[in-house]
């Protein structure tokens, strides 16, 4: 999976993102951006599971669903490639 | 240690520089834009517009020329065009031209012999590289040498667009303004006699290409390099496809396209790259205007004055490459209403020109 695209995100603390590269801007919730930025510093879903779960009240099976969903919304927007 | 880029300081140029294209509105022309820049880098100088219509609206802004004289159209002839400026010179000595409309491009190249003559200097491609940037050529020079460009077909009889009604949706555009997407043959016999109309033949049909558009103002050295180069993504778009609203990007594989082009027909001066990313993830050449944008402020706005470095190099002057360009940078367009007296509209109206100072 290539997350390389994510680095290059302006990503401010209100969830706006830009994508310099092509001019796009999005926006995310608080939890989006907290799995985008550590999508972008290459950490894997494990590893963002665990920080998650520490983090917030979340169960590993609400995890799983969201971000198998959230991964097939940033596919669909250009942002990873599987 | 690298080489500290600056922006052009024009602070101390005691010198008077004219521009053309003062109209704003619906449909803005580049030189309001081009002043500002060129007051942003510190000029203190003359600024005389070049208008064609009384009704252009930079003529009204109380701080942004200081004369204003009226040009007979370039379709006048070259004759009746440096005749006024003679007569503009010996009124006020011009040391600068920055042309910024399409169609009067060329006479500013073919005349450059004799402005030189009467002091004015200007920062222009050859006449050749000018051709070669033709919507009518540029399917023929680019694509040849590794740079797209959706093919085109240059339409002068209705008969044309007949054989080509299983072909649509395609752009129509004119040679030197306006382009429509016509979803349909019906579309396009309506579009090509609106174009005709005010912009003759031939007619061009362009083929569509679906995907992303990006503008690019860049300022060639016409040795193949450029000073300056920003790339910027249109957020808000009116229904004549203007944009009003754009942020500059960040795109190298887009840099190298531009870059390639440019190197490839050694433009000197400044011009604006529309390029598509298409679907298919690659570049598309769509044109080439002769000329900064109307959103050249952006350009500055984003750290890279671009208007600056063409008064510079227009002098002779040896010039480093400018900084780069700041991407997120946005713009925004504005329109304000400006409130004068009629006399101001009745001295362009009545004597061709205005001395506001």
């Amino acid at each position: 999976m290539d997350y390389s695209k994510l680095q290059n995100l302006a990503m401010n603390d209100n969830g706006f993102i830009f994508d310099p590269a092509s001019g796009y801007s999005y926006t995310s919730n608080e939890t989006g951006l907290y799995i985008m930025k550590l999508l972008a510093m290459g950490k894997d879903k494990d590893a963002i599971c665990q920080q998650l779960m520490e983090d917030y009240e979340v169960s590993e099976d609400n995890f799983d669903s969201d971000f198998e969903h959230y991964m097939l919304m940033l596919e669909a927007l250009g942002l990873v490639e599987f | 240690m690298a080489e500290l880029r600056q922006n052009p300081d024009l602070s101390s140029l005691d010198i008077t520089i004219a521009v053309t294209g003062l109209k704003t509105g619906d449909n803005p022309q580049p030189g309001v834009a081009v002043i500002r820049s060129i007051r942003a880098a510190g000029f203190t100088g003359r600024i005389i517009g070049l208008v064609y219509d009384s009704m252009e609206s930079g003529i009204y802004l109380e701080d942004l020329v200081d004369e204003v004289y009226q040009m007979p159209y370039p379709s006048a002839g070259a004759e009746a065009f440096l005749a006024r400026i003679e007569y503009i010179s010996s009124k006020r000595k011009i040391d600068v031209i920055i042309p910024n409309l399409d169609a009067e491009v060329i006479l500013y190249i073919r005349l450059q012999d004799e402005l030189a003559k009467l002091g004015i200097k200007s920062y222009l491609p050859s006449e050749e590289c000018f051709l070669l940037r033709d919507k009518t050529k540029l399917a023929t020079y680019f694509p040849p040498r590794g740079i797209l460009v959706p093919d085109t077909m240059l339409v002068s009889d209705v008969s044309q667009l007949i054989s080509n009604k299983d072909n649509f949706p395609m752009m129509i555009k004119g040679r030197y303004y306006e382009a429509y997407k016509a979803h349909n043959f019906e579309e396009a016999l309506k579009y090509f006699y609106e174009i005709e109309s005010r912009w003759g033949l031939p007619i061009i049909l362009q083929k569509l290409i679906y995907g992303e558009e990006y503008n690019i103002v860049i300022v060639g050295d016409g040795e193949g390099g450029v000073l300056g180069m920003v790339p910027q993504k249109k957020l808000v778009i009116t229904d004549k496809g203007k944009g009003f609203g754009g942020v500059v990007i960040k795109n190298p594989e887009l840099d190298e396209f531009a870059a390639k082009v440019i190197s490839l027909f050694k433009w000197r001066g400044p011009c604006e790259l529309e390029v598509m990313r298409g679907y298919d993830n690659q570049n598309y050449l769509i044109e080439i205007n002769p000329r900064f944008p109307a959103w050249v402020r952006l350009a500055e706005g984003s750290g890279q004055n671009q208007p600056a470095a063409v008064v510079l190099k227009a002098l002779g002057e040896e010039l480093a490459a400018l900084p780069p360009c700041k991407s997120g940078t946005l713009f925004i367009r504005h329109a304000e209403d400006i409130i004068t007296d009629i006399s101001v509209m009745g001295e362009v109206s009545a004597k061709s020109e205005l001395i506001r100072r």
